[in-house]
């Protein structure tokens, strides 16, 4: 993959630290996302890789150090934090799909209520990203009634409604059944063509192979490694990205 | 499921006639029997308390599951402030026994605030009060029970606090508290016969003066029962209605 425009950082984590109590969970962390930048976050559990990319929609609150979106600074104040919000689209490891709504609704929510769009041009436009997300036909059925791997690529859909300028995925695939894993990385990477910014925390070393420009590993809340894909896998710099990577993929 | 009222109601009635004819010699179903006239005006009578029954229950309830909610936001919030008055609205009311507090609001009040208050909206007052607190902590226990995950996902799409509450979490929320809403509702229909100590004239009230009048107490209170177990059957079947409509709304 070639690297992409390095301009403008759409995402700006400085000096960031975060405490659960005495732990720390993000050891001051310093990183940038460019525009269509793609970047795939691993390690361990508990390497602080989740709170990181929460971070960034400020689903978790930093202790200190700045996460600045778009140019937003969203500590600032409740007004910069919902702008920062509806441009930064999060895909959870559960889904979290609204139960209660069906699907068609679960996608045209954000964009009625969030950005005051009318309501035929809301569901035109869950439409065109359900038909990219390849389940049209279930636009009126409820969450409880799909798959897991189709719950997941709505829950992408939903996101996509929103138009957002970033991606966030957290672990987007580790609560799915092995043989619905593809057809959520499918869709993945098809987003990923369209230069989509993306920020991924994923076991899927394929998938980290065929789209990412950017890996991160990080380890006790602390980013360890850097470097391109072709880099990390081939030749880790680090003790511990060495042992992380036979421990991934030997089997 | 939805036989299960009825079969209830049968088991009531056929429970109730084989304790009275036990003591059928001590029964004399006249006072209240439709055949004669007396007997007619007198159920009527009876009949007359419904009205105010049904009316002060439902205003109530309306209104204490308003006030319930609002009593239970503040219970769920981060601000320790607004916890805290959570609590001591909750704590406070659920301490005062209902007979008290509608003689408290219906003698008591008056003086305080210097107003008049009629008898129907002292106990509408009475009841809406002592039945929020349960509401609230009902309320409370159905907003915390939603998943986390749908805040965040809420959140993530951008939406206020309102509009998440409005969409997301409320309507998970209701869902789920609807079977202890309905026991509120069976409760605050029978409580609101403690109003007719303040002269209410409701279902009990009216039962009181038939007795009163007629000195026949078994035959007149044992209406006053099946009156109020035939409403409270009503009420249920209601709720499980409500209930089964809401399931099929899920798709599950």
């Amino acid at each position: 993959m070639s690297q992409s425009d390095v301009s403008a950082p759409v995402i700006e984590l400085k000096n960031l630290s975060k405490f659960y109590g005495s732990f720390q969970a993000l050891d001051d962390i310093s990183l940038n996302v460019a525009a269509g930048e793609r970047m795939v976050i691993c390690g361990p559990s508990g390497s602080g890789k989740s709170t990181l990319i929460r971070c960034v929609n400020q689903l978790e609150t930093h202790d200190s150090g700045q996460v600045i979106v778009n140019g937003i600074d969203v500590g600032k104040n409740r007004k910069a934090l919902r702008e920062v919000r509806t441009n930064v689209g999060m895909v959870f490891q559960q889904f979290n799909l609204f139960p209660h709504l069906t699907v068609l609704e679960n996608l045209t929510l954000g964009p009625m209520r969030s950005r005051k769009m009318p309501k035929d041009k809301a569901v035109e436009l869950a439409q065109h990203y359900l038909e990219r997300v390849r389940i049209p036909e279930q636009a009126d059925k409820y969450p409880s009634q799909l798959s897991g791997g189709q719950q997941q690529r709505v829950a992408i859909a939903r996101s996509l409604c929103m138009e957002p300028k970033v991606m966030l995925f957290d672990e987007p695939t580790s609560a799915l059944d092995p043989e619905m894993i593809s057809e959520v990385l499918d869709v993945m990477v098809e987003l990923a063509e369209t230069g989509m910014t993306m920020m991924v925390v994923t076991h899927e070393m394929g998938f980290a192979k065929k789209v990412a420009d950017t890996m991160v590993f990080m380890d006790a809340g602390k980013i360890v490694e850097q470097s391109t894909p072709a880099e990390f896998f081939s030749n880790p710099k680090t003790e511990r990205g060495r042992l992380f990577l036979q421990q991934i993929l030997q089997h | 499921m939805r036989k299960i009222p009825l079969q209830w109601a049968a088991f009531a009635l056929i429970a109730l006639s084989v304790l009275l004819t036990g003591c059928s010699d001590k029964l004399q179903w006249y006072v209240v029997s439709p055949a004669t006239e007396t007997g007619r005006a007198n159920l009527l009578f009876m009949l007359g308390g419904l009205k105010y029954t049904l009316l002060l229950s439902i205003t109530a309830i309306v209104i204490s599951i308003i006030i319930g909610l609002l009593v239970a936001l503040p219970g769920i919030s981060k601000n320790p402030f607004a916890r805290g008055f959570n609590r001591v609205y909750v704590e406070v009311v659920r301490a005062v026994p209902l007979l008290v507090l509608i003689l408290w609001v219906y003698y008591g009040l008056p003086i305080m605030l210097g107003i008049a208050i009629n008898v129907f909206w002292a106990g509408v007052v009475a009841l809406a009060l002592s039945d929020s607190a349960f509401e609230a902590e009902i309320f409370r226990a159905g907003i915390q029970s939603v998943d986390r995950g749908q805040i965040e996902a809420s959140d993530s799409l951008g939406l206020g606090y309102i509009d998440r509450m409005r969409y997301i979490v409320l309507p998970q929320a209701l869902r789920r508290v609807l079977p202890p809403l309905g026991n509120q509702l069976v409760y605050m229909l029978k409580m609101s016969s403690l109003v007719s100590v303040i002269g209410m004239e409701e279902l009990t009230r009216r039962a009181n003066e038939l007795v009163t009048a007629e000195y026949r107490p078994l035959e007149t209170y044992t209406i006053l029962i099946l009156e109020y177990l035939v409403l409270i059957l009503v009420v249920s079947a209601g709720v499980r209605w409500l209930e089964r409509r809401l399931e099929v709304k899920d798709g599950r």
